[in-house]
């Protein structure tokens, strides 16, 4: 069942179409990945679903809720972080997660109860009393996403929650995502970091000049470019372009120590640095065989280098 | 629309602007200071009559306390980055401009019930027509409190320009409305202008509240800030979603 249902969304500002026709089915429950060059409409199309602009055309169903018909019934549903949003700088943690739970509607005893949980797990429950000013960018980003999760919210809108911030932080936002979407939320994630996609969602969408060009599994978009396997090769000595003239090798890359070449048939390229190795005299160090990641996906298809 | 919801979050808006806003130094020196030193620009050293003058001197204070807070808010939040934030909370930009309108008004009152009391002890006041005082209190801090976040809609993420541009448009209003020249001498050109300002209805009322002589009807004075207040709000809510992108 979809939880967060987007149909033909469209968004232009002035002659700029930002965001053309945009379709996207969210199931309840999983992580969805929604990636895309700078400037693709992700953060115009996080907007348009989380009811802070209005479509140009199309409806956005949050729970089945039309987010913009009854915006206040579709937002008591989602925590949202905006990518360059923070919050309250003269406030401190604690007044801002209380600001926010009166919005939402909880009890003082609930807002307390929460607020020493949620800061508890984000590490700043000793920091509570300090205005957010003097807060670090990650701190901050940590404050963000208290905020966002305090009513425990079944869906959880992230704009590049990950952006910028040190490994303890970011850790700290990947933990919190797998943990709200253990509790049975269900996530939608905008990042620029690709692996961060690849091993956090269960479906990613790319959009591209304001259009989405794929929506699937990690690893189907990933076997959508069957044609981009390698097999990677380290020789006890180095070796030239020239040893790797073969059919069956459609390009060869060096990478530091070690040789990378595209092959449709790993099994023939594997077999035929064999028989080089034993022709030349060369020990192979390390071999290995991969099919392509989502990165290559992602620069295939929205025709990067 | 879920109304309980609504109003949910004008109260906790209005109650995040008292918190965060009502020290800003801008607030403080348009609210406060401005009036404080019209006051004495006007009234200190002019062996003037100061309860004839006292109705117009009130409505200048209500003026300016009601109309310092709204113009800061928006503009402020785009400039700290929380104004996406608060739109994707459960409210609307309805309960937003609601909010920072309410927040405005209690400033108003707040301040303006202060200089009532001590001017009431002081100069020994009194009050002809009670309703016509009340109606003046509620009406004028609701309608400049409007005027205040009308100010800010325009607001890219500079606080400044929106306090400069509310400035511009609200330091011509007092010299027009019947503050420093009473409206009942105020002829041809004088008159009409004045009658443009809603600040002069207000200053009316409070004639007819205090001493119980107005140009114009009391009922009409109402309806006009009545109309204005409306009015206010409406072109707030256009402007802000034709500038909803700015600062975002």
């Amino acid at each position: 069942m979809s939880i967060i249902q987007a149909d033909n969304l469209k968004k232009s500002f002035g002659p700029i179409t930002a965001v053309d026709d945009v379709s996207l089915s969210v199931r309840e429950g999983e992580i969805f990945g929604f990636l895309g060059p700078n400037g693709a409409g992700k953060t115009t199309t996080i907007r348009l679903m989380t009811g802070v602009l209005t479509p140009d055309a199309g409806t956005v169903l949050i729970n089945g809720t039309d987010i913009h018909r009854h915006p206040l019934e579709a937002k008591m549903q989602m925590g949202v972080i905006p990518e360059n949003s923070t919050v309250y700088g003269d406030l401190t943690s604690e007044q801002n997660l209380h600001l926010v739970g009166k919005l939402y509607g909880l009890s003082r005893s609930e807002r307390e109860t929460r607020n020493r949980e949620v800061l508890g797990r984000l590490g700043l429950w000793e920091r509570r009393n300090d205005p957010v000013r003097v807060f670090s960018k990650g701190m901050r980003q940590r404050i963000s996403i208290a905020c966002a999760i305090l009513h425990d919210p079944c869906i959880l809108f992230l704009d590049e929650p990950t952006a910028g911030l040190d490994v303890q932080s970011r850790r700290l936002v990947i933990d919190t995502i797998h943990h709200m979407n253990e509790g049975g939320s269900t996530v939608f994630l905008t990042t620029h970091n690709i692996e961060e996609a690849n091993t956090l969602c269960q479906t990613v969408s790319i959009i591209n000049r304001g259009r989405i060009i794929a929506t699937g599994s990690p690893e189907g978009l990933k076997k959508t470019f069957d044609t981009t396997q390698s097999v990677e090769v380290s020789f006890d000595r180095m070796v030239g372009k020239e040893l790797f003239s073969s059919e069956a090798i459609l390009k060869a890359e060096p990478m530091g120590d070690k040789w990378r070449l595209y092959t449709a048939d790993p099994d023939h390229v594997v077999k035929f640095i064999g028989a080089v190795a034993e022709r030349e005299q060369l020990t192979i160090t390390s071999i290995a065989t991969s099919g392509p990641s989502l990165e290559e996906a992602f620069v295939r298809l929205t025709g990067g280098a | 629309m879920d109304i309980s919801v609504f109003l949910r979050g004008i109260s906790v808006i209005a109650e995040k602007n008292i918190r965060i806003y009502y020290n800003k130094a801008p607030v403080i020196i348009f609210g406060l200071l401005f009036p404080f030193f019209m006051f004495l620009a006007f009234f200190v050293g002019r062996n003037l009559e100061l309860a004839a003058f006292f109705p117009g001197f009130l409505a200048m204070t209500l003026f300016f306390t009601a109309s310092s807070v709204g113009p800061l808010i928006t503009p402020w939040e785009k400039r700290d980055r929380t104004y996406e934030r608060l739109l994707s909370y459960p409210v609307t930009l309805e309960g937003i401009i609601l909010g920072d309108i309410a927040a405005g008004a209690l400033f108003g009152l707040i301040i303006t019930t202060l200089v009532w009391v001590v001017s009431w002890i002081v100069l020994d006041l009194s009050v002809v027509q009670l309703s016509a005082f009340a109606m003046a209190f509620l009406l004028g801090t609701l309608s400049f409190a409007a005027l205040g976040s009308l100010l800010a809609s325009p607001a890219s993420d500079t606080p400044s320009n929106v306090m400069m541009l509310s400035s511009l448009i609200r330091f011509p209003l007092i010299f027009i409305s019947g503050i420093f020249i009473p409206l009942s001498q105020m002829q041809g050109w004088g008159l009409l202008l004045a009658s443009v300002s809603p600040l002069t209805y207000l200053v009316d009322l409070f004639n007819a509240a205090l001493t119980g002589e107005s140009v114009i009807s009391p009922f009409v004075d109402c309806g006009v800030l009545i109309g204005v207040i409306g009015l206010f709000i409406l072109l707030a809510r256009f402007i802000q979603i034709r500038n909803l992108m700015k600062g975002l």
